[in-house]
């Protein structure tokens, strides 16, 4: 180190006051890079994609076919985008006890230290993530046909309801991404995201009928977010049909993006 | 010329407890600046504040000329910090570690590879190259950890004990690894609680107490103003402990510094003729003595002189360290005034 003199003044003169996007964009994908390897070397972190879809979609489809829809094969369409929806939003659930975690470890101080973009650290994990709504969608639409449902929207219309579950997913991850930044520990990041996502997929119509609820349930299930992704995904997994219900879905999507994403930075930060 | 570090009056509050009370440091380019004080005394929440991590709650600080709460970013571009517990990331390589830190801070995946490749190298660490940090010692983590903030050669390095819990040897090497680093111009701000370490290294030192600073100047000047000399004294097994100090304090009218564990008697002394008057008083008096040694006073001596109490007192008394330090066996753990 001899070789190299180091010039502070040169070094004043070169500093940035703010990262620019381009920065940015390579922050997150290197923090995006860091949760691969991580994923990688933890295959136990792969679990709840792959073997939940396996084991819910089979319980789901053998207890509730026959009560609901009369046989298995014939609750298959009206559950599997159910099961899709359920699924994913619990793979995003995942993001914020992770991020918890993360905080804590020591490199995060190396992070915080470094000028980089705030969001990087919570962008990037997320950007990983998507690979984990990915593989969980594509398991339990598999497991779908292993027990013989044969979507009516074909090819495309299946990729459409994934796409739409992987949005909403990523978008949701938002949300336990900010408890990730205020929780005190991972533990109370899981018990407090399980208070959120239990209500919000049951009291939905991922897996019964709207019209067997009483009155006042139907009212709620009808205005949950996670009803109206699971209406889209049936629409185009069945019909190869986008219908409006799409489109909520994504405003929703995007609404849960413009508040909770700012608000997990601004949450990120006052750990400094 | 602008300082390295600039910082006045500093203040940072947890609560009732003023962790840092009212700070004022001024660091030139390439010294290395010791900031000696105890568990708890406020120096990583002072050197968190300087370097970002923590805000500050009053006063003003820049890092070469650069204001450290209107520009946390630029400065960030400006330092590199070394933290109490190695923040490398666990899962990764060393390599990737190093790689990843490059690509952070804007390096290209070639450069960050090649800079990983020839840190990795400087700081001995080629053959665990490819291993898992989870793998490696914690001397060898202190190494990757120091080698992770030198990515960018940013022209100030923030140590926070840098090392604390490390054996003798792996320290040593520590130390002079810190004294290349300012050979190529960088400045060194270090935090330790090891008053050997401070006089080892630092060129200049600021004693930090209670969040305050209590004295600041070479090793040598804080040494000459406790006493020129120090009389060591060792007592014979079984012999009169307090007795002996009466005659010293008799003799040289300074009041001795006793560790009666070990049978230690420190004392000031003025000019090393006066050691015989002690010697002669203690030998009327019938107290025998192991051995005798005259030396400069150490900087324990000077911390209390300083503080009047010495340096493990102050545990566990203000949120500084949140993890305990290890035992500071240099350090005489009870002094009878």
């Amino acid at each position: 180190m001899t070789t190299i003199t180091i010039d502070s003044r040169a070094a004043v003169a070169r500093a940035q006051s703010r990262p620019s996007p381009a920065d940015t964009f390579r922050q997150i994908m290197t923090m995006a890079w860091r949760a691969t390897k991580k994923m990688r070397r933890n295959p136990e972190q792969f679990f709840d994609v792959t073997l939940q879809p396996i084991l819910f979609t089979a319980m789901f489809a053998y207890i509730f076919g026959g009560a609901i829809s009369g046989s298995v094969k014939s609750y298959l369409p009206l559950m599997i985008p159910g099961i899709l929806a359920q699924t994913v939003l619990t793979t995003s659930m995942a993001t914020g006890t992770q991020l918890r975690e993360d905080i804590d470890k020591g490199v995060f101080d190396r992070f915080r230290s470094l000028p980089m973009a705030r969001i990087a650290p919570l962008a990037g994990p997320m950007v990983a993530d998507l690979l984990r709504y990915t593989i969980a969608a594509t398991i339990t639409f598999g497991m779908g046909l292993a027990l013989g449902y044969r979507p009516g929207g074909g090819v495309l219309g299946v990729v459409g309801a994934i796409l739409l579950a992987v949005i909403t997913g990523w978008s949701l991850a938002w949300v336990f991404t900010c408890l990730g930044t205020v929780a005190r520990s991972a533990q109370s990041v899981q018990g407090i995201s399980m208070m959120i996502m239990f209500p919000l997929t049951f009291l939905s119509n991922a897996f019964v009928p709207v019209d067997t609820l009483p009155g006042w349930l139907a009212a709620f299930v009808k205005v949950n977010p996670v009803s109206h992704l699971v209406s889209a995904d049936r629409d185009l997994a069945n019909h190869a049909h986008v219908s409006v219900e799409a489109g909520w879905t994504l405003v929703a999507c995007v609404i849960v993006i413009a508040v909770f994403a700012p608000l997990s930075v601004k949450l990120y930060k006052r750990h400094l | 010329m602008t300082a390295a570090v600039n910082a006045h009056g500093l203040v940072k509050a947890f609560g009732d407890v003023r962790a840092v009370d009212g700070i004022d440091l001024d660091i030139g380019e390439g010294e290395i600046f010791g900031v000696l004080g105890p568990n708890g005394a406020g120096k990583t929440t002072m050197l968190k504040m300087l370097a970002t991590l923590l805000k500050i709650d009053e006063g003003e600080a820049s890092i070469f000329g650069v204001d450290v709460r209107r520009e946390p970013h630029r400065v960030r571009q400006l330092i590199g910090v070394t933290g109490q517990y190695a923040s490398v990331d666990e899962n990764l390589t060393a390599t990737e570690n190093l790689w990843m830190f490059g690509r952070l801070q804007g390096l290209s995946s070639r450069r960050s590879r090649d800079t990983a490749a020839q840190l990795l190298e400087q700081f001995g660490l080629t053959d665990a190259a490819d291993k898992r940090i989870a793998q490696f010692s914690g001397g060898m983590r202190r190494r990757l950890d120091l080698a992770a903030s030198l990515i960018t050669r940013p022209p100030l390095i923030f140590l926070d004990e840098p090392t604390t819990g490390l054996d003798p040897r792996t320290r040593g090497q520590m130390w002079e690894t810190i004294r290349d680093l300012v050979a190529s111009g960088c400045t060194v701000l270090l935090t330790t609680q090891y008053l050997d370490e401070a006089d080892q290294l630092a060129g200049r030192i600021a004693v930090i107490d209670r969040g305050r600073k209590v004295a600041e100047g070479t090793p040598d000047e804080l040494k000459t103003s406790v006493g020129n000399l120090t009389l060591q004294l060792r007592l014979a097994p079984g012999a009169d402990f307090s007795l002996a100090a009466d005659v010293v304090r008799r003799q040289l009218g300074e009041e001795p510094v006793l560790t009666p564990e070990s049978g230690q008697l420190n004392v000031a002394l003025e000019t090393a003729d006066r050691v015989a008057d002690v010697l002669i008083g203690l030998r009327q008096a019938g107290v025998h003595i192991a051995s005798v040694g005259v030396d400069k006073p150490t900087l324990d001596e000077v911390f209390l002189a300083l503080t009047g109490h010495d340096t493990a007192e102050d545990e566990s008394e203000q949120p500084d360290a949140t993890v305990p330090g290890p035992m500071r066996k240099e350090i005489p753990q009870e002094v009878a005034r």
